[in-house]
């Protein structure tokens, strides 16, 4: 299988992108903007993902909500900030493709002019909700708060989350907002995808035309950090849940870099699904936890693999963290068995396959292919990217996992009901999340 | 490139004419035993969706034995013949299967989605789960214990408190007054016997249609299916759902959270069901009241006040009366403003701010025009099939749904709000800080709020 398409860059930097699939009379329209919360500054922590929603709030030549034309065109549309970029699609009507174009090319032209005071702080005050919502209303919310502060150090820009801080968010100004925009939020900076029921030739041509007028900004220099976690760091806090829960975390390698397909499918095979070696363990066998799961989170400059599991009624933390631990020694120690591995490339390949069934939304044909051309710069990866978990071998799985999963240099964060510290992992230190 | 035409910003490109979706047809045959077979030919990926869906669900729980249905469904997988859970699990995994289990009031659904190569063995799977399942003592002890430890989690969600409570409350000892779940008292008297009799008597033949919809044909999966599920019996236990009589609900209710930043809101009362004649014209009336971004409820409680991240409005339709609830969680010092506005906009477009013509237009628009969207995947397609299956629509029903839409007038919509959404019957369920929004509570003249705790569900 692959994901074929056309690229073309327009005179302004502007990549575009194009993918025909007229099976539906549907078509994506996608943009990247190569920005996110790590093009951010400690104290202006949020700021990337306010912008977002400010997107939305209307623009010169429509200066009224973003939504109105493009639902009652029958679309539907949305939009995300991750700390590497910030992605805006629709999917309309095949015959509302026009109309999308126009939409987003406004935005990205002539943002400011429509931008008022009141819509900023209306909008900071949703997004003030959105933290209260999904993280500090949330069970085990903070979590991502506390493990990120922890493996990162405060200047590396993965030290806070997308959501940001709240008096950061709090403190944010409208002029900010202005300097934002010119410095991230132009052709040269940007990608757009469109993936569906359009003729590429057509869909190219009306894509200049919306767009090739935007000037051309100043290229964005990419933020370079480094991260090292030299020491074991274990820390607790409490929080109003019934059952503990345990984070442990490693910095590993960056999105495509090598070991970051291996540690994916270590990651399975060690903690997804009931055949998973420490589903087996600690939910089947030992009956010890509620639930365990692992991720390897690749990221533009680094990444991170974390395993998280939650303590069945009256055990503790520790006990989790000892099998854990001791699963991971052995995978690093004899690696993966020849039917863990078949079953891992197997199960890669189905979900490379069922990504190809959509061509928009968040993971569709028009985000992946922006994926690749924003990260890699290169939309035809998608064979490539399959082709590296193919390549993972028993060794090279191996291999990543005693390098990158070591026992001594992780961040081990227990989150306990509370008033029940001694739940958590031994020799952990209370810090305080907000 | 030369640019012909310059961008004319003037005003908004209109777009041109529709091009024609037509839903395809279901192709149907039914096996010996009464198992009905129904495909749709997908063929844009290799891929095939697979749904059995067995059409009772959690409703279906016999008093006392709420979670019953739930915990059977879940039983499904652990294991069949000599095949150990794991076992089963590494099977589907060496196929690249996506297996899950989705349950609700009036069904329970079985899905695998795989590569169309290996489809067969997905079939075989999918029989030795439903039909053929191990049902063993010690797995269902096992099961048991993590869906007491999920009931013990859902106390921390907000959210799930307040959908608890809101069910309990408006249908009280009724069928659809329980989550799937059960409770901890409910669970703790269950049998692996109970799981056992309930997959004898709702697992049967002539209750359960399989439905495939991808890279495949009729005929291919009618002989697979033929394979798996021929030695299923028909043997489906006819006696229904038992509704209770509706208790009058009370008008406010609070689960305290205290110190809670924000107060999560259920506001709503019992409605229509699925196939109420009214379907199109609330679905017109929701679109603009809550449905969408751009309803009457967001644009006022997000775009507006800034209360909240996001508000929103459903008519659930079952196969007896769902629920109609506006759902929303906002900042705790604005409860008693957000609860105020909600209710002002429920009320409002029954009557004194009807629907415009303008946002008639909009809500239509919206729910027709990009239609097509909604069938754009194999699963999407094949959920699209389940509901013709468990509501008994026809096979035409999708075909016809875009002018019925549009056939909806300013007139229909008021008249379905005033028989269907009645302010004087909502029920407003609070999660939230009672210390801190107490004393507000009284200005919404509701009468005094019923105090729950998040242990009474």
């Amino acid at each position: 299988m692959t994901l074929s398409f056309r690229k073309h860059t327009l005179a302004n930097g502007l990549d575009v992108l194009l993918h025909e699939d007229r099976a539906c009379p549907i078509v994506a329209v996608n943009i990247w903007y190569h920005v996110g919360s790590k093009n951010e500054r400690p104290g202006h922590t949020g700021f990337a993902h306010l912008f977002e929603h400010l997107m939305f709030e209307g623009s010169q030549h429509h200066d009224r909500g973003y939504f109105q034309p493009l639902q009652g065109a029958g679309g539907t549309l949305n939009g995300s900030t991750n700390a590497d970029r910030t992605n805006y699609w629709e999917v309309v009507p095949a015959n509302a493709l026009e109309l999308a174009l126009w939409m987003e090319s406004d935005r990205m032209g002539f943002l400011l002019p429509a931008l008022t005071q009141a819509k900023f702080v209306n909008q900071r005050d949703v997004v003030l909700n959105e933290r209260r919502q999904n993280y500090e209303n949330r069970p085990y919310g903070l979590a991502p708060m506390a493990t990120l502060a922890s493996l990162f150090p405060p200047e590396h820009p993965y030290h806070w989350t997308t959501i940001g801080e709240v008096p950061d968010l709090e403190s944010a100004r409208l002029d900010d907002v202005h300097a934002f925009f010119e410095r991230y939020y132009h052709p040269a900076n940007a990608s757009i995808a469109l993936a569906g029921d359009i003729d590429s030739d057509e869909a190219l041509a009306l894509v200049d035309r919306y767009f090739g007028d935007i000037p051309a900004g100043e290229r964005v220099t990419p933020v370079r950090a480094s991260a090292l976690l030299p020491h074991d760091v274990r820390i607790y806090f409490e929080d109003r849940v019934e059952l503990p829960r345990l984070y442990i975390a490693w910095l590993t390698p960056a999105m495509f870099a090598s070991g970051d397909a291996d540690l994916d499918l270590a990651n399975d095979l060690l903690a997804n699904g009931k055949t998973s070696r420490l589903y087996r363990r600690l939910v089947f066998e030992e009956r010890i936890a509620t639930d365990v799961s692992a991720a390897q989170n690749s990221r533009e400059m680094a990444g991170y693999t974390q395993v998280v599991a939650t303590a069945a009624p009256g055990h503790a933390l520790g006990d989790l963290e000892a099998v854990i631990v001791e699963e991971i020694r052995r995978l690093a120690a004899e690696g993966p068995t020849a039917d863990e591995m078949e079953r891992g490339r197997v199960q890669a390949e189905s979900q490379f396959i069922f990504r190809l069934q959509t061509v928009g939304g968040f993971g569709g044909k028009s985000d992946q292919l922006n994926a690749y051309n924003v990260f890699i710069g290169d939309p035809g990866y998608f064979e490539r990217d399959l082709n590296r978990y193919h390549a993972v071998t028993p060794d090279s799985m191996q291999a990543a996992v005693a390098r990158y999963l070591d026992p001594a240099a992780r961040v081990t964060l227990s989150i306990v009901p509370s008033g029940r510290a001694e739940l958590a992992a031994p020799h952990s230190d209370l810090v305080s999340v907000a | 490139m030369a640019r012909s035409v310059a961008v004319d910003r003037s005003k908004l490109p209109s777009p041109g004419p529709a091009r024609s979706f037509v839903f395809p047809s279901v192709e149907k045959s039914t096996l010996p035993n009464g198992l009905r077979v129904w495909t749709v030919a997908h063929p844009q990926v290799p891929v095939v969706s697979f749904v059995l869906l067995i059409a009772r669900g959690s409703a279906a729980d016999p008093a006392g034995k709420e979670g019953l249905a739930a915990i059977t469904a879940d039983m499904l997988d652990e294991g069949s013949g000599d095949l150990s859970a794991i076992q089963m699990h590494e099977a589907l995994a060496r196929i690249g299967a996506q297996f899950d289990t989705d349950i609700g009031s009036d069904a329970t659904a079985i899905s695998v989605t795989t590569l169309s190569r290996v489809a067969d063995r997905a079939v075989g799977l999918l029989g030795d789960v439903v039909v053929r399942p191990a049902l063993r003592q010690h797995d269902f002890e096992r099961v048991r214990q993590l869906r007491l430890h999920r009931i013990k989690q859902l106390r921390d969600s907000p959210a799930a408190i307040a959908d608890r409570a809101f069910l309990k409350l408006i249908y009280a000892d009724d069928p659809y007054g329980h989550s799937p779940i059960g409770t901890e008292g409910s669970l703790a008297t269950l049998t692996v016997d109970d799981v056992r009799a309930f997959h004898g008597g709702t697992f049967a033949s002539d209750a359960a249609t399989l439905i495939a919809v991808g890279d495949c044909d009729h005929a291919t999966v009618a002989h697979l299916a033929g394979r798996a599920f021929s030695d299923w019996r028909a043997n489906h236990d006819q006696n229904g759902q038992k509704p209770a009589n509706a208790a009058a609900a009370p008008r406010l209710a609070v689960v305290p959270r205290p110190k809670a930043p924000q107060s999560e809101l259920r506001i709503g009362h019992v409605a229509a069901p699925r196939l109420t004649p009214d379907y199109h014209a609330l679905a017109v009336a929701n679109a603009v009241l809550g449905g969408q971004f751009v309803s009457r409820v967001n644009l006022n409680l997000r775009e507006d006040k800034g209360f909240t991240y996001g508000a929103r409005t459903s008519f659930e339709f079952r196969r007896r009366p769902g629920p109609f609830v506006l759902q929303v969680s906002v900042q705790t010092a604005a409860t008693a403003r957000a609860i105020e506005e909600s209710i002002g906009e429920i009320a409002g477009i029954r009557g004194p701010q009807p629907v415009t013509a303008e946002e008639l237009a909009f809500g239509i628009a919206a729910l027709t025009r990009g239609y097509a969207r909604n069938f754009e995947t194999a699963d999407q397609v094949a959920r699209a099939v389940m509901q013709l299956a468990l509501y008994d629509l026809p096979d035409d029903y999708y075909a016809h749904f875009v002018s019925r839409v549009e056939a909806v007038t300013r007139d229909h919509v008021s008249d379905v709000m005033m028989r269907h959404v009645d302010p004087a019957r909502l029920t407003t369920v609070i999660v939230g800080d009672l210390d801190t929004i107490g004393h507000d509570l009284g200005r919404l003249n509701l009468g005094d709020p019923v105090v729950l705790s998040a242990e009474s569900f």
